[in-house]
């Protein structure tokens, strides 16, 4: 439930970009959530519309785009995506890998009129 | 006509910020500070009672607790010898943020502590997310709790600096494989330090005050 504030957070940044650009009206907001970075988008829609109430931001469609999580070992380089139940390398069992992909969380863009 | 503004900004960026002036205001103090994150019952607030004593006459500790309501943790390090205890009840909340911080920090005199160890609310998700402005992040994780946490709650393992195993104690009595449970760790967050205690039997208690120690003098 930590969406709440987490969305909080979003409607500010989208407000003080748009107000910047002298905007009338936040269209849209393009967010970009990694697998990794535990984020409801769901949740973050149904707080959205409580919240972005009485803004300019109030008809703003959340557009979320989601990164699948990827990665890469560090003994044989391959690169893969993490099972529910796996993490380790599939092709050669190795524990050691890098995370090339899935933590992202952030505002990409905002649509204005 | 519509217009798209580029912005690319971490959405916790207002938190993040908040967490830097409290940093800067514990660096300013010349205290050390920890934040523990664990599940209910992983015995976050059992392993700051069991440590209190051993830091004795070696640091000076303030501790702020975390919970949705109660002062029951506060009230359990101030027994166990705590110099000053903080209760922050968040009404609902499941995790501590910055301003919840920034709030009691301005309620403790941190000139007069070498250590600061902030609990956090009993959860494995949320309060990965919240950065507080301490130093180093501890996850407590207990054997009941099983062995597929890493793989469950990745977030949360790849963000800490230091691991706590504990209730070492029940590995006979319970299906934890160890090996399974390490090979998550290591893929997400192979320079944890680790630490495996039992707040039962004391086992590995002293090697965990002894790094807190380290860390407070440097």
């Amino acid at each position: 439930m930590h969406e709440l504030p987490v969305t909080q957070s979003l409607l500010k940044i989208a407000l003080d970009h748009a107000e910047k650009a002298d905007a009338k009206q936040i269209t849209a907001l393009n967010i970009v959530i990694g697998e990794l970075a535990s984020m409801v988008d769901d949740s973050i829609q149904f707080y959205w519309e409580v919240i972005a109430k009485d803004t300019i931001a109030e008809k703003a469609t959340l557009n979320f785009r989601r990164v699948p999580a990827e990665l890469q070992c560090m003994t044989c380089f391959h690169k893969y995506h993490p099972t529910d139940k796996e993490l380790i390398c599939p092709q050669c069992k190795g524990v050691g890998a890098k995370i090339i992909a899935g933590e992202e969380f952030a505002l990409e863009s905002i649509d204005v009129e | 006509m519509t217009q798209n503004i580029p912005i690319v900004e971490n959405i916790l960026n207002a938190n993040d910020r908040l967490a830097q002036t409290n940093r800067a205001k514990i660096d300013a103090a010349g205290v050390f500070s920890i934040n523990i994150l664990a599940s209910p019952g992983a015995g976050k607030t059992s392993l700051i009672e069991k440590t209190l004593p051993l830091l004795k006459g070696r640091l000076r500790v303030a501790a702020i607790d975390g919970d949705i309501a109660t002062s029951i943790d506060s009230d359990r390090a101030a027994a166990a010898g705590a110099g000053a205890a903080v209760q922050i009840n968040t009404g609902g909340d499941c995790h501590l943020d910055a301003v919840m911080l920034h709030g009691a920090l301005d309620q403790l005199d941190l000139t007069q502590f070498d250590l600061l160890i902030v609990e956090n609310v009993g959860n494995l998700v949320c309060p990965a997310n919240f950065k507080l402005g301490t130093h180093k992040t501890v996850l407590v994780a207990s054997i009941p709790e099983g062995d597929d946490k890493p793989y469950k709650y990745p977030g949360t393992y790849r963000g800490v600096d230091v691991l706590v195993v504990n209730k070492i104690d029940l590995l006979p009595y319970v299906d934890f494989r160890m090996d399974y449970f390490q090979q998550g760790v290591q893929v997400l967050n192979p320079n944890v330090t680790t630490f495996h205690t039992s707040c039962r039997t004391g086992e590995g208690l002293q090697a965990w005050a002894d790094w807190l120690v380290e860390n407070a003098k440097k």
